[in-house]
């Protein structure tokens, strides 16, 4: 398996196609930190307190989207763009049957790849994240607290099961379908329909459970099954598990009555607390990444090879 | 000599198609075989259950002495194989396409170097292993993938269709590579084509399978004195103008089979040597005699006739 791995995980990192993306992650990602430290610097009476590295993660100014928001949002891109050409580009080249004839076991093949994804995405998503470390020490001048260090270190673990979804989810295609550009299609439609269209359905889905939202509990209860709903998206989970993760006073998703809040004190959540909030998302986004794979390691332990 | 590859009513079946049918093949060691066929009559197929790469539906074959379903590794550590249209990593030089073949079959480093070069000269692109894959011809691509089937140094290699889409030039190297390293390396060759004069160039002996079912193997001899067993004088005879009404009188020889008309003359097939009799015939009648030449069976003919019967 680590022959496959290394030989694939270098040509992830020599890959024209990476290269674009990276310079695109980077850039936008260094820019969002950039406005929201300055936002954090001209205004430092609004500021949070506590967690100002958090904010900087979080915080988004008028026109510039949060850099969280925004790997939530094209995160999947990447675990697409890794993905989607695996094996039906080895099927297009004519090269699947050449190496599976070589003496290694199939399951070796696909793993290495799965793994060789998995980590460039690790490498990946760890450097922006020291990047912007290092740009916001330079910004607010002093470094992160160790919590806020293991709350980072974690939504990098949570946003690596993220993105290993979509890798996993377009490794899939690309075994089901052969032709890459319909492996690619189909990853990307399944990408928007989880990030755009499933906000809309649940919508739609929670007008017609509770019609009539007059009182607060209704609207409550509306909120509550538009987020369940929603749900069924990773997007979802992911942002739902980062607005968790990287703001410590978090402590419901989405609307809570008054009177459940009555008595609360505003004080942040310890860090052990907020996880305790997000097992289910954590668990469910690495169960998914787990099932995808397991489907296209079993369809590929028995695919007739015919290049 | 000991059979590298025996099977026994090997089965495969797609739905409700038999692809290959209770296929009986052996391969000894040190042969080169030809596996005729039309397309689709379940060449591929066959190398694919011989490699493991796809599962028989009944039946049981054996490689070098193991499974290749069970004991796919073993089988493919000592056999190399050419699929049909071989595909390259072109984006990096040949070499390191050759590496990583090496590096998967887990030869140590500086071995695999070495290997590496020894095998590109054999296949005559010494000069060419820095180069991307990408830039290579369809021949040179088809001599890099004999290359890397012999990086691994096998025991035994199948190759399909070797020599499909190159030129006659660059099919001829290819053959007689392989006929090259057969007598240097006593290397076991199964050889899939449907390109028939190039399989009677270099192949010891043949197996015809078509629609899945091995309808014939044996040596070259052999089968082309099987089915010519009686009529083993076949002459092709030209003659001049003025031949009208020459095939009712060359009927009344005693021994002439069969009268064909061919493009250039007629194709006689005789029990006896009629030559004496035909020549005589023509200066009676003072016909030219332009042409009068054995034919050799070749395996056109043999794999036609068996190609018409099943």
């Amino acid at each position: 398996m680590s022959v496959v791995f290394w030989k694939e995980l270098a040509d992830h990192f020599s890959s024209r196609r990476f290269m674009i993306l990276l310079a695109l992650i980077v850039l936008i990602g260094l820019w969002a930190t950039y406005a929201s430290g300055q936002a954090i610097r001209q205004d430092t009476e609004n500021a949070p307190t506590h967690y100002v590295f958090l904010f900087l993660l979080t915080s988004g100014t008028g026109t510039v989207f949060s850099l969280a928001t925004f790997l939530g949002f094209f995160g999947p891109l990447v675990g697409i763009t890794l993905g989607f050409d695996s094996i039906s580009g080895e099927y297009a080249r004519g090269t699947l049957s050449r190496v599976l004839s070589q003496p290694i076991y199939r399951d070796s093949l696909i793993n290495g790849k799965f793994f060789a994804g998995l980590a460039t995405v690790a490498i990946l998503w760890g450097s922006i994240l020291l990047l912007v470390i290092g740009l916001g020490i330079t910004l607010l001048g002093f470094p992160p607290n160790a919590e806020e260090l293991w709350r980072m270190l974690i939504f990098t673990a949570v946003g690596i099961f993220y993105v290993g979804f979509w890798l996993a989810l377009a490794m899939l295609f690309s075994l089901l379908f052969q032709k890459t550009v319909t492996a690619a299609l189909a990853s990307m439609a399944v990408w928007l329909f989880m990030t755009l269209f499933v906000v809309i359905i649940s919508q739609a889905i929670a007008g017609i459970i509770v019609p009539d939202p007059s009182t607060p509990e209704q609207m409550a209860r509306r909120a509550d099954v538009e987020n369940i709903v929603s749900r069924i998206s990773p997007s979802t989970l992911f942002s739902e598990s980062v607005s968790i993760l990287l703001n410590p006073a978090a402590r419901v998703f989405g609307l809570a009555l008054q009177s459940q809040a009555e008595g609360i004190l505003p004080t942040p959540l310890e860090l052990g607390q907020s996880l305790n909030l997000i097992w289910p998302h954590i668990t469910t986004l690495f169960g998914l990444v787990a099932v995808c794979f397991g489907i296209s390691y079993i369809i590929f332990m028995r695919a007739e090879i015919r290049a | 000599m000991s059979a590298v590859v025996e099977t026994q009513n090997l089965t495969k079946r797609y739905h409700d198609k038999l692809a290959v049918n209770a296929l009986n093949l052996t391969v000894q060691e040190g042969e080169i075989f030809g596996f005729l066929g039309p397309n689709g009559a379940g060449k591929t197929t066959t190398i694919l259950m011989l490699l493991g790469l796809t599962e028989a539906t009944s039946g049981r074959a054996s490689v070098c002495g193991f499974d290749p379903t069970r004991e796919s590794l073993e089988v493919k550590r000592r056999v190399g194989y050419l699929p049909e249209n071989p595909g390259f990593y072109e984006d990096i030089s040949a070499r390191e396409n050759l590496l990583y073949m090496a590096r998967l079959n887990r030869i140590p480093e500086d071995e695999a170097h070495r290997r590496i070069t020894e095998v590109l000269e054999q296949v005559g692109l010494s000069d060419d292993g820095r180069r991307l894959v990408g830039e290579f011809s369809r021949g040179m691509k088809q001599r890099l993938g004999i290359a890397e089937v012999l990086v691994k140094n096998p025991r035994a290699v199948f190759l399909d269709e070797p020599t499909l889409g190159i030129d006659p030039d660059g099919a001829i190297r290819i053959l007689e590579l392989i006929k090259g390293l057969n007598r240097e390396r006593n290397l076991t060759v199964m050889l899939s084509s449907h390109q028939l004069e190039q399989v009677q160039a270099i192949c010891s002996r043949i197996g015809i399978i078509v629609k899945g079912r091995l309808i014939v193997q044996g040596k070259m001899d052999d089968l082309g004195r099987a089915i010519l067993k009686e009529r083993q004088w076949n002459f092709l005879l030209e003659v001049g103008s003025g031949a009208n009404g020459l095939e009712t009188e060359l009927r009344s020889i005693n021994g002439i089979d069969e009268i064909e008309k061919r493009a250039h003359g007629l194709f006689l097939r005789c029990t006896r040597d009629v030559r004496p009799e035909v020549v005589s015939l023509l200066a009676r009648k003072n016909i030219s005699l332009l042409q009068l030449r054995s034919e050799d069976p070749t395996l056109e003919e043999i794999y036609l006739k068996y190609f018409r019967e099943a």
